[in-house]
């Protein structure tokens, strides 16, 4: 539809403009199996957290918004990075061609999974892990994409004389930040992230929240997670969305949802984690 | 055709040609298929044009690819020089070459400067090819991509969206590993600019022989049905990095028949003590050398 | 002058003499007769017509004696023979609904209209060696009543679809492409990739299909109908505007009933699997059967976890005669590139010969 609308980029700084605008977004697998009728906008910097117990569509919407799979209808509009050469153009990801879609995901976007094995390369080391989307770019420099992955392996940090060890012999941790910084090194302005501290123990999963909710803020990168721990998405989202068979039932601030519920199943939720 | 500069014996007679077959074998509706793939394949050097490779006499993996391409183009008037291993009396080589020679009745050659076609598996001749040459390759794998994306659907979206960085993360882990980038034969390179392809397993010793070339080159995979091109005075870069860049093998040894000190060397081992001799991998460059020599003394 | 393994001419041809010895084995034994191959050995022909794509029992009964019974090189002979031969049209579809039965099951009834019918069955029999074979002795073999009568035989997974219980599969009317002539290309649609399980091998396939019995795509089989006997074979000449009957062929068809799948706008189904091969070839049938269901996981919008809902895995390896070709070019001469492996193993092995020092 608004594919390519030029916004004009000096009347409005780019903090005041969304970076993602969804309408409509839905994907049924059956009935109340997936995701319906999702709208919202997402501004630069901001995290959105998306919550909801399992089978509630959250992982459903997550692939729909990161270019994964297709929405039965609905639109998502996407505000193009000022280094694009279509900068500040609306780009429509689902009308857009592949190219354009893998491009983004591999430059502007991050996607970091549940899993760190599906998200890492299991059987390179961890430079190559982090030097992919750079050579992906066109780094053709050896030393370079060797003080890169330097560079990032201590910013998440893992001892970077690890650099040239395969990720199997990391802990999960340190995999998962490992996969952070392959993420990161690119200069994302949005990144996924599913579950990100779920298979983590408790002790672990603490740092690597510290780690990211500092990375976040000093990159000041857009974010949409999704998570059933409702911990987690209070340390790290500045606005919530409830799923529930596959419908958003409320949607607002983290504070505002996670103190004062409206919806009943958002009752039920705060209400079963606040429990001792 | 024939560019030999000097006298030498003639390419070896024809024979004459088994009836039973059609010229070289495949039926010309056949060829004719096999052709269009090719024009295509040349228009777009190094994309890899899927064909409906048919079943050979010959098994999947010894050359059905090659020979179905050397079949297609094949005339009456040619002169067919066969190599395996760079060798011209290898059995694999003698029995294309017998094949050719007996369903197209065509002259067939040792000698690269005489042949107007030269089928190969694995080695590109020492001796300089010419404008009226064409090379056929033999292709067990055609897709540079396969060992590190197994998935063909992924693989030809890979090259369409020109998405290789992945082909740069094996070189960099080698580098990594063992300070070096340790593939030595079947090497990467980008085709013109765009494509990246495998020159089949070559030794990386003859990629450079690839670049600019004046000879055209044409590869064939028979058991995954695909065929490549490059065409003459194309540019065909090996990958690497700008400080890890490309470089061929070198021996420390001569060859012990010729004394040739820069063309890709065999290795024999001579008795049970392992004393090793080294000899030019390219017999026919090697004969050469020896009777250029018989003639200057 | 060390001479390095290089064959010329003269090695190959003896080579040949060599394998013609022996097949031939013993000369003081009568020697195998073709057509004694394609009356007593009917399932090993069926297996090469069906695997080399050509129906024609005396030329693989031939392909059998010649290639001394290894019928992966007869299936090869086969096909290497089938590509020269010039096509002159294409069949109808067969109608294995009006076929000659020879043996009926179904595992989903107890009984079904036309009835079960057991036939000629390895299946019940208790295998233990019979050692009156050895002694070459006759067994002429039960009557057979040429005049029973021929009843009406539906298609046991009609009646199910009568009923909408199972999917129906769509003609498109699409022209169906022929993998012998055309490139497989990814994905497949249905009718190349039944192509090319019908090629492909049957022990792939039973392994396959029996992998997802033990949970590896598991799809919830049941063996819906078996049915073998002949069935005749139509061509409609463009010429002549009207179908012509050129003949009969022996056809083992499978349809397995598989687990059902439901969705927002449809109600639960079952679905099918389908396998076809030449002459008497349950096994094959059966795995083909099995495979071609797990293949159409993405149809159902399955999750594709294991090897036999793979396409590309499954479709690029079951045909033996690629298979044993690639593993068999393993033996042709390597050793340029094994020298250019000797000259990077021994460089990189340099630097910790150094370290060490």
């Amino acid at each position: 539809m608004n594919a390519a609308q030029q916004i004009d980029r000096d009347a409005v700084s780019d903090r005041t403009q969304p970076l993602l605008k969804v309408r409509g977004l839905t994907k049924l697998y059956g009935p109340e199996k997936g995701c319906q009728d999702v709208s919202f906008e997402l501004y630069p910097g901001e995290v959105l957290g998306i919550v909801g117990e399992s089978g509630s569509g959250k992982s459903t919407l997550l692939s729909l918004l990161s270019g994964r799979c297709p929405p039965d209808s609905g639109v998502i509009d996407y505000r193009l990075a000022d280094s694009h050469k279509s900068a500040g153009q609306w780009l429509d990801l689902y009308s857009a061609s592949e190219a354009e879609r893998r491009t983004l995901l591999r430059t502007e976007w991050g996607f970091v999974e549940q899993n760190p094995r599906d998200g890492l390369r299991m059987a390179v080391s961890a430079g190559a892990n982090i030097g992919e989307r750079l050579m992906a770019q066109g780094v053709r420099n050896y030393q370079a994409l060797r003080a890169a992955g330097l560079d990032w392996l201590n910013q998440v940090e893992i001892d970077p004389a690890r650099i040239d060890d395969l990720p199997r012999t990391f802990s999960g941790g340190m995999q998962q930040r490992l996969q952070i910084a392959r993420n990161l090194v690119s200069g994302p302005r949005l990144v996924f992230m599913d579950e990100p501290t779920g298979g983590l123990d408790v002790s672990v999963q603490a740092r690597l929240l510290d780690l990211m909710r500092g990375l976040v803020r000093e990159l000041d990168l857009a974010v949409v997670i999704v998570t059933h721990d409702l911990a987690v998405a209070r340390l790290l989202a500045d606005r919530l969305m409830v799923m529930r068979r596959s419908h958003v039932v409320e949607t607002g601030l983290t504070d505002q949802i996670l103190d004062d519920p409206q919806h009943p199943y958002s009752q039920l939720l705060v209400s079963s984690v606040l429990q001792p | 055709m024939n560019a030999a500069t000097q006298p030498r014996p003639q390419p070896q007679p024809q024979a004459p040609r088994d009836e039973a077959y059609n010229f070289a074998y495949l039926d010309e509706q056949t060829k004719r298929m096999i052709r269009r793939g090719l024009l295509k394949a040349v228009a777009i050097p190094g994309y890899q044009v899927p064909f409906g490779g048919r079943e050979m006499p010959l098994p999947y993996g010894w050359g059905t690819g090659g020979m179905q391409l050397t079949a297609a183009i094949l005339g009456a008037e040619d002169v067919l020089k066969v190599i395996d291993q760079g060798a011209d009396d290898t059995t694999n080589a003698v029995s294309i070459r017998r094949f050719f020679a007996r369903t197209a009745g065509v002259a067939t050659t040792e000698r690269t400067p005489e042949a107007t076609i030269i089928q190969t598996r694995h080695r590109i001749p020492e001796t300089p090819l010419h404008a009226d040459q064409i090379m056929v390759y033999q292709v067990p794998i055609p897709e540079p991509l396969r060992f590190i994306e197994p998935s063909e659907t992924e693989t030809r979206t890979m090259h369409a969206l020109n998405d290789y960085g992945v082909m740069h993360v094996k070189l960099y882990e080698d580098i990594a590993t063992f300070g070096h980038i340790a593939t030595a034969y079947a090497y990467p390179v980008t085709v013109d600019e765009r494509y990246v392809m495998d020159p089949s397993p070559i030794p990386k010793f003859d990629n450079p022989k690839l670049d600019m070339s004046p000879a055209l080159m044409l590869f064939g995979a028979g058991r995954e049905k695909r065929l490549y091109a490059v065409p003459p005075f194309t540019r065909v870069t090996s990958l690497d990095f700008e400080d890890h860049p490309f470089e061929v093998q070198k021996w420390e040894h001569n060859c012990a028949i010729c004394g040739s000190h820069d063309s890709f060397l065999d290795e024999l081992i001579l008795d049970d003590q392992g004393t090793q001799s080294f000899v030019c991998s390219d017999t026919d460059y090697c004969a050469q050398r020896v009777s250029q020599g018989r003639a200057a003394q | 002058m060390y001479v390095a393994v290089k064959g010329g001419e003269q090695a190959i041809d003896n080579a040949h003499k060599l394998l013609a010895k022996q097949r031939r084995g013993d000369t003081s034994v009568a020697e195998l007769g073709v057509e004694q191959i394609r009356q007593q050995l009917p399932l090993a022909v069926a297996r090469v017509m069906t695997e080399g794509s050509l129906y024609d029992a005396e030329l693989a009964a031939l392909a059998i004696k010649q290639s001394a019974g290894d019928l992966v090189e007869a299936i090869f002979l086969l096909r290497a023979y089938r590509t020269t031969l010039t096509r002159f049209s294409a069949s109808l579809p067969i109608d294995t609904s009006a076929m000659q039965l020879n043996r009926r099951l179904s595992a989903t009834f107890k009984d079904v209209p036309g009835g079960q019918l057991l036939g000629p069955t390895f299946d019940y029999t208790h295998r233990l060696l019979d050692f009156t074979l050895l002694a070459e002795g006759e067994f002429p073999g039960p009557e057979s009543q040429a005049d029973a009568a021929v009843q009406d035989c539906p298609r046991v997974l009609g009646l199910l679809a009568k009923e909408g219980l199972i999917k129906e599969e769509q003609d498109t009317g699409a022209s169906v492409a022929d993998i012998t002539r055309e490139p497989l290309e990814y994905p497949a649609s249905r009718a190349e990739r039944l192509q090319a399980l019908a090629r492909g091998d049957e022990g792939f396939l039973l392994a396959l299909g029996y992998s997802t019995q033990r949970g590896y795509g598991r799809n919830h089989p049941f063996a819906g109908e078996i049915r073998v006997g002949e069935v005749e074979v139509w061509i409609e000449p463009e010429e002549l505007g009207f179908p012509i009957s050129i003949g009969a062929i022996e056809v083992t068809e499978c349809e397995m009933v598989n687990q059902f799948v439901g969705s927002a706008t449809e109600l639960p189904q079952f679905t099918r699997g389908y396998g076809l091969a030449f002459g008497h070839a349950e096994r094959k049938a059966m795995g083909m059967a099995l495979v071609d269901r797990s293949l159409r996981a993405g149809e159902y919008s399955e999750e594709i976890v294991s090897p036999a809902q793979q396409e590309e895995f499954v479709l690029a390896h079951c045909d033996n005669v690629e298979a044993a070709g690639f593993v068999s070019h393993l033996k042709l001469p390597h050793y340029v590139d094994f020298q250019a492996e000797l000259e990077l193993i021994r460089k990189l092995r340099t630097p910790s010969r150094e370290q060490a020092q």
